[in-house]
């Protein structure tokens, strides 16, 4: 009969507004500014430095300026300049580490090459600027978040790390005991005197600077 | 307006109480005066803000039926004296007076072409049609703007005047597709009249009466106790009751009828040339009408002023005109959100081949009704099947006949 499909199209509609009101499945907006948005764990954006202690980030950086992320970065954002003393002896951490926004194009390149799990990969999406070259061009005192912050935002990812890095300290702490032990057999230590820029740097920390100048090592429950 | 009945509850006469402490002291023809200035004044302040909410509980409800809140982020402005309170937000209540501020800074063009005259005087005409129409609708029991002996016949009157400012519209834009929009939107108007006018015809029948008041009156009483006498509740007043607000929402362009001013398809019909608080004047007037025919069809159909039931007597009659009023316009938003567009033939053909002709039988059925109201009460079983077969069987015949090829559709790659 005529009419009837009219009907059937108010009842859907009617449906609807009656469930936009106690639907959460129905009602699916977010509204925004005051309610922030449930990013999913894999989310990404732009890199951040992980630093070992929130009170002291820019001494217990991971980063150890070996520039690996510098020469792999596609579009060359990063600027990394090491620290030195006054006899021009490398201090193994970054002098200058800037990061340019603007140019950053979430490759994630960077996290996957680095030797040290310094650096990783941010959730944080606010970054609208006014000025759009230097309030863009992040410096290592902007760029360094605590683990903290690192589990906090990629939970599961951020475990994996921290095991593998307490792997790699037990690792060196039975090798700096076998030295001890006995001088003769140091198998481990002559794998990675290598450097910083080899291609296998990962196994572990180098030997030639164990415990002072290295970053304090992870803990898993940070 | 009625001399006030001591009789009434307080906030019956509470309106009225209230006037006549404030002109009471005036002579005779003054007074006469001022209170029909209170009440153009009030008319213009109630309907006016009426619009304003209502175009923001039309986008909220949409919002709804879509599953999204709908506006509600316009903050109330900062006070310097209530600057402690910061931006309060209101759900979304100030954003009819952003919207007024909006087209009232917005630029007013007029093409080079145009009349500028005419283009002028359109919107204003329109807006000034619309509001007359509000003049003899009963809002209360004692809230009747003008009393007049043939008040439904100027209503009408005065609503199809609205036409004529739509052609104005679109012919002194100067603009082709503003004409031919005008053009369409004056065959719909007209198409539509037909039928609108055609439903109210039986109810001044029964009636026996044009003025408003005397077709309120003549909705009074319940049967059994507690069915009113609405015209509504009768097969005849159902069957009007329908095509009046089918011819209504045509009438006052509104979706699925809104084909004069279709946004995606045209660019807004005969209002393409218009900008600004033109626009606006337009789309307030368009409101007005609809605010104007759902309280005409309140008066005619629905008891007007009336209590549906009759302990519910001791409401003020003109709360029970509002609430009426509010089911009526949420009707038109819940149409609006559900149906899609007609198109013009779909719509003509509509009118013309089943509107019509059902309101002239319905015309028929009324006459029935009316001469068998005499009946006892077992032959008036016999009235009411006469009656409700002579509405709906015509309803399954002409709908048969207006969906033969096109209904039930078949969709070929769609399921």
């Amino acid at each position: 009969m005529l009419g009837t499909g009219l009907i059937q199209g108010l009842a859907v509609t009617a449906k609807n507004f009656v469930g936009s009101f106690h639907d959460p499945a129905r009602y699916t907006t977010v509204e925004y500014p005051e309610v922030k948005p449930k990013l999913p764990e894999n989310y990404r954006n732009f890199p951040f430095l992980v630093s070992e202690n929130a009170d002291d980030p820019m001494g217990t950086l991971r980063c150890v300026a070996c520039q690996i992320c510098e020469k792999e970065c596609p579009p060359q954002c990063i600027y990394i300049v090491m620290e030195r003393d006054e006899k021009g002896k490398a201090q193994k951490r970054p002098k200058i580490f800037d990061i340019d926004l603007s140019v950053c194009m979430s490759c994630q390149i960077c996290v996957e090459v680095c030797p040290f799990d310094a650096i990783k990969m941010d959730q944080h999406f606010e970054v609208a600027e006014t000025d759009r070259f230097q309030a863009l061009l992040l410096s290592r005192e902007q760029l360094a978040k605590p683990n903290s912050y690192y589990h906090q935002i990629h939970p599961t990812e951020a475990a994996a790390v921290d095991a593998l890095l307490a792997e790699q300290k037990a690792k060196q702490a039975a090798a700096k005991a076998a030295k001890a032990a006995g001088p003769k057999a140091a198998p481990v230590a002559g794998l990675a005197e290598a450097g910083p820029g080899s291609a296998t740097p990962a196994t572990t920390k180098l030997p030639a600077a164990p415990g002072a100048e290295a970053p304090k090592p992870p803990s898993p429950a940070a | 307006m009625n001399a006030t009945a001591t009789t009434d509850p307080f906030l019956e006469r509470a309106p009225m109480l209230l006037r006549d402490a404030l002109t009471g002291f005036l002579p005779e023809p003054w007074r006469w005066l001022v209170n029909g200035l209170i009440a153009i004044g009030l008319i213009l302040a109630v309907f006016g803000l009426l619009f304003a909410f209502l175009t923001l509980a039309e986008r909220k409800i949409l919002g709804r039926v879509q599953n999204r809140p709908g506006p509600n982020r316009a903050p109330t402005p900062t006070l310097p004296f209530l600057g402690f309170l910061g931006k309060i937000r209101t759900y979304g209540l100030a954003q009819p007076f952003a919207d007024g501020v909006k087209a009232l800074t917005k630029e007013d063009i007029v093409p080079r072409g145009a009349d500028p005259v005419l283009h002028y005087l359109a919107p204003v005409a329109l807006l000034a049609f619309s509001i007359l129409t509000f003049a003899v609708i009963p809002y209360g029991r004692h809230l009747v703007p003008l009393e007049l002996d043939a008040a439904v016949l100027y209503f009408f009157a005065a609503g199809a005047a609205t036409e004529l400012a739509v052609f104005m519209a679109g012919w002194a834009s100067r603009n082709k597709y503003s004409l031919l929009a005008a053009m369409r939107a004056l065959a719909q108007l007209i198409s539509y009249e037909l039928p609108l006018l055609l439903s109210w015809v039986p109810v001044v029948m029964l009636a026996g009466t044009l003025s408003t008041t005397g077709i309120v009156e003549a909705q009074a009483g319940w049967k059994f106790g507690f069915i009113p006498h609405w015209h509504v509740f009768t097969p005849w007043g159902f069957c009007g009751f329908v095509i009046f607000m089918v011819a209504a929402l045509a009438e006052s362009n509104r979706s699925p009828f809104d084909t004069p001013e279709a946004e995606s398809e045209l660019i807004a019909g005969h209002l393409t040339e218009y900008s600004g608080f033109k626009y606006a004047l337009f789309f307030m007037a368009e409101y007005f009408g609809m605010i104007a025919l759902s309280g005409m069809a309140i008066t005619l159909f629905l008891g007007g002023w009336r209590a549906p039931l009759p302990f519910l007597e001791f409401i003020p009659s003109y709360v029970w005109f509002a609430a009426k009023l509010c089911v009526l316009l949420f009707g038109f938003i819940w149409i609006r959100a559900t149906f899609p567009r007609l198109r013009i033939d779909q719509l003509m053909r509509f009118a013309w081949k089943f509107l019509v002709p059902l309101a002239l039988i319905n015309l028929l059925t009324a006459a029935v009704w009316s001469l068998t109201a005499g009946w006892s009460a077992p032959l008036q079983l016999v009235r009411w099947a006469v009656t409700l077969a002579l509405v709906i069987v015509p309803f399954v015949v002409l709908g048969r006949r207006l969906s033969a090829g096109h209904a039930p559709r078949t969709y070929r790659y769609a399921t």
